[in-house]
């Protein structure tokens, strides 16, 4: 029964955290291969906090505002620029954020963060709070959608230059998105931490920032449910497949090329054309 | 010329120059836009006519001159704030949202601060009544019976249209068309030169960029001519068409 614990906790952290970076790359168009880096800053927040006595749930709030606040810089520096420009400046935020890591001996420098304390509840308390952060953050990322926040992002997801000529301010609409979704990043990461309760820079490293993308777009860049599935499927495979662990990036990668060449609009695309189809019979 | 009689012009460009690299693409360029008035803009290909109206929208950045709106000097706005300002473009190659129906399409440019404020946008659900609005737009263009269709399903004709509807839910005081009939077949840029004919009112003017000199000369009352990035002609419409230095560059022809 823990075993199913841990895979389920850890499913829901992944689906947490892949809906973060739906956000910003599934509504709002901006692609990002250094999300780790942020699921790591809420990682070290919460616990750091928790190590000196606060309990978990207290560290939700510093974990989403720190890694937030980080995100709202790194998105007014990297988001001048676009498209695949945009995906080399954040892939250089994740080395960047295991490179100080490493050399922050009050953060555990190169041997990580252990004995993070078991959170209040043991186990089932983890697996609670994850299921109903995970619950919450999709009910938000639903609103969003439905919100004329939503109806902003679709426009610039599809064209910038076109959302401007309308007269949006398309520079504030995603540094917004960023914030939001690197907050949750932070939140998934404050979960993580007490998940494995040993952190070390390589947690978050780049191929945890591929890894979340290609939930992403396996699911459907900026269908919820789509990624909600991705991410429950792909977070479980490699505790039941041990030659996917063995061979992470490559089998990530791989589906990332599969995706985009055969399935460009993933998971979620599979279920609108299927229903266009009903519809046309 | 009776919005002329007016004194204070409601857009003014002042000595815009705009430069890529080393070719002056528009040199020193002025006009003046009044209150009601539809503006003829023409000059041969590469005159620098899209790049001025470019320059005076903030899409791109002039070396030097000035765009004073409403007696308020923009030239440092960025594009979204000249926009909030007063300003629309309805884009040569038309640019409309795929994914979104005409009726979307144009209830988001309708939006007005709720494109601006992260904050508003995320407190606010409802479309209603910017699809009134837009609802209302798309008839005016003559798109009323196509608002739940997407932009791929429809012809040029139709978005051109659409472009100039997004446009007018800026409820813009300067509208700006590029090119507006380029692409449409003669029953087509009739009834859109029509459509623009139309379009200034009180509170409203439009510079319209156009090739299709017969159309431009039946629906504008003052002309703008570019040559080779500078200043050519000005003024009403028959007088500039009669200028020989227009015919020279423009209509290639010295009698």
């Amino acid at each position: 029964m823990a075993y199913e614990m841990i895979v389920l906790t850890n499913m829901l952290i992944a689906i947490l955290f892949a809906q973060s970076l739906n956000l910003i790359t599934g509504f709002c168009g901006q692609v990002s291969l250094g999300h780790a880096a942020f699921l790591g800053i809420g990682a070290y927040t919460s616990a750091m906090l928790t190590k000196s006595g606060l309990p978990l749930v207290a560290t939700f709030i510093p974990a989403m505002v720190i890694a937030g606040t980080i995100g709202l810089f790194v998105g007014a520096a990297s988001l001048r620029v676009r498209h695949d420009f945009l995906a080399i400046t954040t892939m250089g935020v994740s080395f960047l954020f295991t490179g100080i890591i490493r050399k922050q001996d009050m953060l555990g420098g190169e041997m990580g963060i252990a004995g993070i304390p078991s959170p209040e509840g043991g186990r089932v308390g983890l697996l609670l709070m994850a299921l109903c952060l995970t619950i919450l953050f999709i009910i938000v990322m639903i609103y969003i959608k439905r919100s004329w926040m939503g109806y902003v992002f679709d426009s610039i997801a599809e064209d910038e230059d076109t959302a401007s000529i309308i007269g949006i301010d398309v520079r504030r609409f995603k540094l917004f998105a960023f914030i939001l979704g690197t907050a949750g990043a932070g939140l998934a990461g404050a979960l993580y931490a007490h998940q494995v309760r040993f952190i070390g820079p390589d947690s978050f490293g780049f191929v945890e920032s591929v890894t979340v993308l290609s939930m992403v777009i396996v699911g459907g860049i900026g269908s919820i449910w789509g990624v909600t599935i991705a991410a429950a499927l792909l977070s479980v495979m490699p505790q039941f497949f041990q030659v996917i662990d063995d061979y992470k990036l490559l089998v990530y990668g791989m589906l990332l090329f599969l995706a985009m060449r055969f399935l460009p609009e993933g998971l979620g695309g599979l279920t609108k054309t299927f229903r266009k189809d009903r519809g046309q019979t | 010329m009776s919005a002329r009689t007016e004194t204070q012009p409601i857009l003014e460009v002042k000595d815009i120059t705009v430069t890529f690299g080393g070719l002056k693409a528009v040199d020193r360029a002025s006009l003046s836009l009044y209150d009601n008035e539809l503006l003829g803009f023409i000059g041969p290909n590469g005159a620098g006519k899209t790049t001025l109206m470019r320059a005076i929208i903030g899409m791109i950045t002039p070396v030097s001159g000035h765009i004073i709106l409403a007696g308020q000097d923009i030239s440092r706005c960025r594009i979204v704030e000249r926009i909030n300002l007063g300003m629309a473009l309805a884009q040569q190659i038309i640019k409309p949202l795929k994914d979104m129906t005409l009726l979307d399409n144009v209830a988001l440019a309708a939006g007005g601060d709720k494109l601006l404020s992260p904050v508003k946008a995320i407190l606010n659900r409802s479309r209603q009544q910017q699809q009134e609005v837009a609802n209302s737009l798309l008839r005016e263009v003559g798109l009323a019976h196509s608002v739940h269709k997407y932009p791929t399903e429809l012809p040029l004709g139709y978005l051109k249209r659409l472009e100039v509807a997004r446009a007018l839910a800026r409820q813009p005081k300067v509208l700006l068309l590029d090119e507006p009939l380029a692409g449409l077949s003669k029953t087509e840029a009739e009834g859109m030169a029509n459509l623009i004919m139309s379009l200034p009112r009180k509170g409203r003017s439009v510079i319209l960029i156009e090739h299709n000199l017969a159309q431009v000369r039946r629906i504008c009352k003052t002309l703008y001519v570019q040559h080779n990035g500078c200043h050519l002609a000005f003024g009403e419409t028959e007088d500039v068409l009669a200028n020989r230095d227009v015919q020279l560059a423009y209509l290639g022809k010295s009698e």
